[in-house]
């Protein structure tokens, strides 16, 4: 008989380079989905990935209208690209995703961030990108512990059991 | 499935030790089962679980931002009562079946 021996996930470790609604979102389910589990959880911004945590630009995220193959009409034809690019339909398209999220009880960016820290999980920013954007401490979301380098990430991801996650 | 005895009751649990039947509940069982996890119930636990329970019964979906609107309890607080997986460990508790939901 063979035995099979299980390693349950213990520890996640997620990055989230992108700014885009459905590209946070995705850190932030997963994080959070990880934090209900019991799983010990570091999320690390980077680029575009901080406007998530930055205080301005947190409730003010979009998804792309121009570029996005996947991108339907509510009736489930494809998005013209060219009407993705006229002015307002960015906004329009981004306001009819979050209204939808809300529907299904899903948390805005802020108040994911609260769910998760509330829940022992860690938030980072990476350090390289503050600086290339100029943002300091204060810019941030109060539920961003700290700025680290990518080596103090990588030191925080060690132990068995441990996956890091790129969205 | 297998059977378990809690507060001197035989009920039937599936795999992972929920109750099958959420109508046989009651606190005596929950407070043997909360008691497997080390787990001391306190009225606050029960008015969190009546709550799940009442949710559960007018067919609504549990998800941890509902009980930190319901005024019980923030967040914090219920990561604090039911230490590990809230949620899982609270319905479990609470003789309700687990939760679907990914928030």
């Amino acid at each position: 008989m063979i035995q099979k021996e299980e390693f349950p996930l213990k520890k996640v470790c997620i990055i989230c380079a992108k700014g885009s609604i459905e590209d946070v979102y995705a850190t932030l389910v997963m994080a959070n989905g990880a934090v209900m589990e019991g799983i010990e959880t570091k999320v690390f911004f980077t680029f575009f990935g901080l406007d998530a945590i930055t205080k301005k630009q947190m409730t003010k995220l979009h998804t792309a209208t121009v570029g996005n193959p996947a991108m339907r009409m509510p009736n489930g034809w494809a998005f013209p690209t060219l009407l993705g690019a006229i002015p307002g339909v960015e906004a329009g398209v981004s306001a009819m995703m979050k209204s939808q999220m809300e529907k299904l009880d899903i948390p805005t960016v802020p108040e994911f961030l609260e769910m998760i820290t509330a829940g022992g999980g860690e938030i980072f920013a990476c350090k390289l990108a503050t600086d290339m954007f100029k943002l300091k401490k204060e810019d941030l979301s109060d539920e961003v512990s700290d700025i680290i380098t990518v080596g103090e990430f990588y030191g925080l991801c060690g132990g068995q059991g441990t996956q890091i996650i790129f969205t | 499935m297998t059977q378990k005895i809690y507060a001197g009751v035989t009920l039937e649990v599936n795999d992972e030790g929920y109750l099958l039947e959420k109508s046989q509940w009651t606190k005596e069982i929950a407070k043997a089962i909360a008691k497997e996890d080390n787990l001391e119930l306190t009225d606050k636990h029960f008015e969190v679980i009546e709550f799940l329970r009442d949710r559960v019964a007018k067919g609504e979906a549990l998800t941890i931002r509902s009980i930190g609107k319901s005024g019980i309890v923030d967040i914090k607080g219920f990561y604090g009562l039911f230490p590990g997986a809230p949620l899982k460990l609270a319905t479990r508790i609470g003789g309700l079946p687990k939760p679907v939901s990914c928030v």
